[in-house]
């Protein structure tokens, strides 16, 4: 039943083709995201930026 | 003794209350006013929106731990500040209404001798017809309507298990809403969770919202370095959707919801409708309605607060143009330019203007974000403000020292993108500052050595990890104030 549900927006046209013209990561990228040893060492470092960063706005 | 009354018991509020309560000790009061009897950690309501944690995961109920700490607890709503006393009562009071079991609808009067509003924001669902849970679209903005929410998208998966094909939008539900991160999360997060529950293929996804570009989340969007080039948030922002296979609408002010299809108007003077079957859309944002009198009684409501309903602190309200705007507009200490005992913290603060650049569709309606204060800083804030409250009830200072601009701190935040210990992954920026200030950063408003962003599995763990941690400083457990804001 849904299938035959209609599309009446032009703005959705438009929006289906956006996706054609956007950055799109590459495999190894997707690969990097969540490769474990990888990540524990951006966990660290993720929160040594974060806390430098909130150390340089406490007044 | 004085005694300190803290309205809201919220990110901002119950940060103030309790630092305020630790460092005065039992020497002065401190007491909460909140119309709910406990405490919610907002920013996790997303998981409960996909199903993936029950309400109570995300609340802290607050009588207990006010008990422990000495913090007295007024279950109700407050209704009115009077600031220069008036009925009968010399010294400086707020009416409330108590909505605890028992007590529902008696009326007290709870006198200051300071006062910190911190009661966040007031939904506005009225604004767009038949916007918000009580009409056709789902809200994560309080655990309750997360829940409801969560409810509405196992419906859903059961019809696209049956071969249905479901038409998904979230967004925001009008042309001046803020909060786009808290919308942005709830996509990725939802999507994933379709992919877990196999159902993925049966799901059409449209992002709608009133931003400009994606990535501008209410902050004019934000610039990082990455791989040889500065690279605005939009296109982080597009990438992730385009690999979601996520559509989006941009610029759109939505105008009118019906049980299953939305309209919509955009920036360029144009019209859109579409259908769809789970709709989450983010409300606009005013203050609570407080009102307010002086001592003969007379309504000083507009004198106190903006027409929105924010109240009014040491910011420059002057209008003026998009280009004259300055960081330094921005509050550095939330006290009421005509009270000295009276400040407002989190989004109860008014903000002097917005943060993304203000637009109009050719018929005269705005499209474009309102500022976000989003927990980081209102928590800050709340810190901040609770510190000069002390020095001044202590009789150190009589006037506040300590400031916290957002125009002179940053913020971090983790925005899920999926929650899973092994595959999911979060965004995770830091922007400094908040506000952007061209003065100092002529080209980008923003310092790029403290402005960064990555996806990856770490921001989810970093997720994880704040959830718990802010319960715990929540629950006011030992160290709690050791936890960083
Ligand atoms: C779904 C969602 C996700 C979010 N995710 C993030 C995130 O990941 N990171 C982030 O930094 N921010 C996030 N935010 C924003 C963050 O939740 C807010 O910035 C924060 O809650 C603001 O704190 P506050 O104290 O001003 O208001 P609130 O936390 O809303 O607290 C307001 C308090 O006032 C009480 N109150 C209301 N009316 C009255 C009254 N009349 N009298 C007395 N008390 C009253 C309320 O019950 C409440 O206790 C998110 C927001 C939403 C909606």
């Amino acid at each position: 039943m849904t299938e035959e549900k209609k599309e009446i927006s032009p703005y959705r046209e438009r929006a289906k083709d956006q996706g054609t013209y956007a950055t799109k990561p590459t495999a190894w990228t997707r690969f990097m995201r969540i490769f474990f040893p990888y990540q524990l060492w951006r966990f660290l470092v993720i929160n040594i930026k974060m806390l430098r960063m909130i150390s340089k706005g406490h007044h | 003794m004085s005694r300190l009354v803290v309205l809201g018991a919220g990110i901002s509020g119950h940060t103030a209350a309790a630092f305020a309560k630790r460092w005065l000790g039992s020497d002065h009061e401190v007491v909460v006013i909140s119309p709910l009897p406990h405490y919610n950690w907002v920013p996790s309501n997303i998981w409960v929106g996909i199903g993936l944690m029950k309400p109570k995961k995300v609340i802290v109920p607050l009588a207990p731990v006010y008990r422990r700490h000495g913090i007295i607890f007024k279950q109700g709503k407050a209704l009115s500040i009077h600031p220069e006393g008036g009925e009968g009562e010399k010294k400086p009071f707020v009416e409330m209404e108590w909505t605890a079991e028992g007590k529902v609808g008696t009326r007290e009067k709870v006198s200051y001798d300071y006062l910190i509003n911190a009661t966040g924001p007031r939904l506005k669902f009225g604004a767009t017809p038949g916007l918000g849970p009580d009409q056709f679209t789902s809200s994560v903005c309080a655990e309750d309507h997360a829940f409801e929410t969560s409810k509405r998208v196992d419906e859903m998966t059961e019809r696209m298990r049956r071969g249905e094909r479901q038409r998904i939008i979230v967004g925001t539900g009008h042309g001046s809403c803020t909060c786009q991160g808290a919308a942005f999360e709830y996509i990725v997060n939802l999507e994933f969770e379709l992919r877990k529950r196999g159902v993925r293929d049966k799901a059409e996804i449209l992002w709608l919202s009133n931003e400009y570009e994606l990535g501008d989340f209410g902050m004019n969007g934000l610039h990082l370095k990455r791989g040889g080039y500065i690279t605005p948030s939009k296109i982080f922002t597009e990438s992730l959707f385009a690999e979601r296979g996520i559509d989006w609408v941009k610029r759109a002010h939505v105008t009118e919801i019906q049980k299953d299809k939305l309209h919509y108007k955009t920036l360029d003077g144009g019209e859109g409708e579409e259908g769809f079957d789970f709709a989450m859309l983010i409300p606009p944002f005013s203050g609570v309605g407080l009102l307010a009198f002086d001592k003969e009684g007379k309504d000083i409501t507009d004198k106190l607060f903006m027409k929105n309903g924010f109240l009014k602190v040491d910011a420059n309200y002057e209008q003026k143009p998009f280009e004259e705007w300055k960081a330094s507009d921005w509050p550095r200490t939330y006290q009421s330019p005509h009270y000295k005992n009276l400040f407002a913290v989190g989004i109860a603060f008014a903000p002097p203007h917005a943060i993304s650049r203000p637009r109009k569709a050719p018929d005269g309606t705005p499209i474009s974000p309102t500022p976000p204060r989003t927990g980081m800083p209102s928590a800050t804030i709340g810190k901040a403000v609770a510190r000069n409250v002390v020095e001044m009830i202590r009789g150190e200072t009589d006037h506040p020292k300590h400031h916290a601009s957002m125009a002179e701190m940053g913020a971090a935040c983790v925005a899920s993108a999926g929650a899973n210990p092994f595959t999911g992954t979060a965004a995770s920026m830091t922007v400094f500052p908040i506000i952007p200030d061209f003065e100092k950063y002529p080209e980008y408003g923003r310092d790029l050595g403290f402005t960064f962003g990555e996806i990856g599995l770490a921001g989810h763990w970093i997720k994880i990890l704040l959830h718990h941690m802010f319960l715990y400083k929540a629950k006011m457990r030992p160290g709690w104030h050791l936890i960083p804001e």
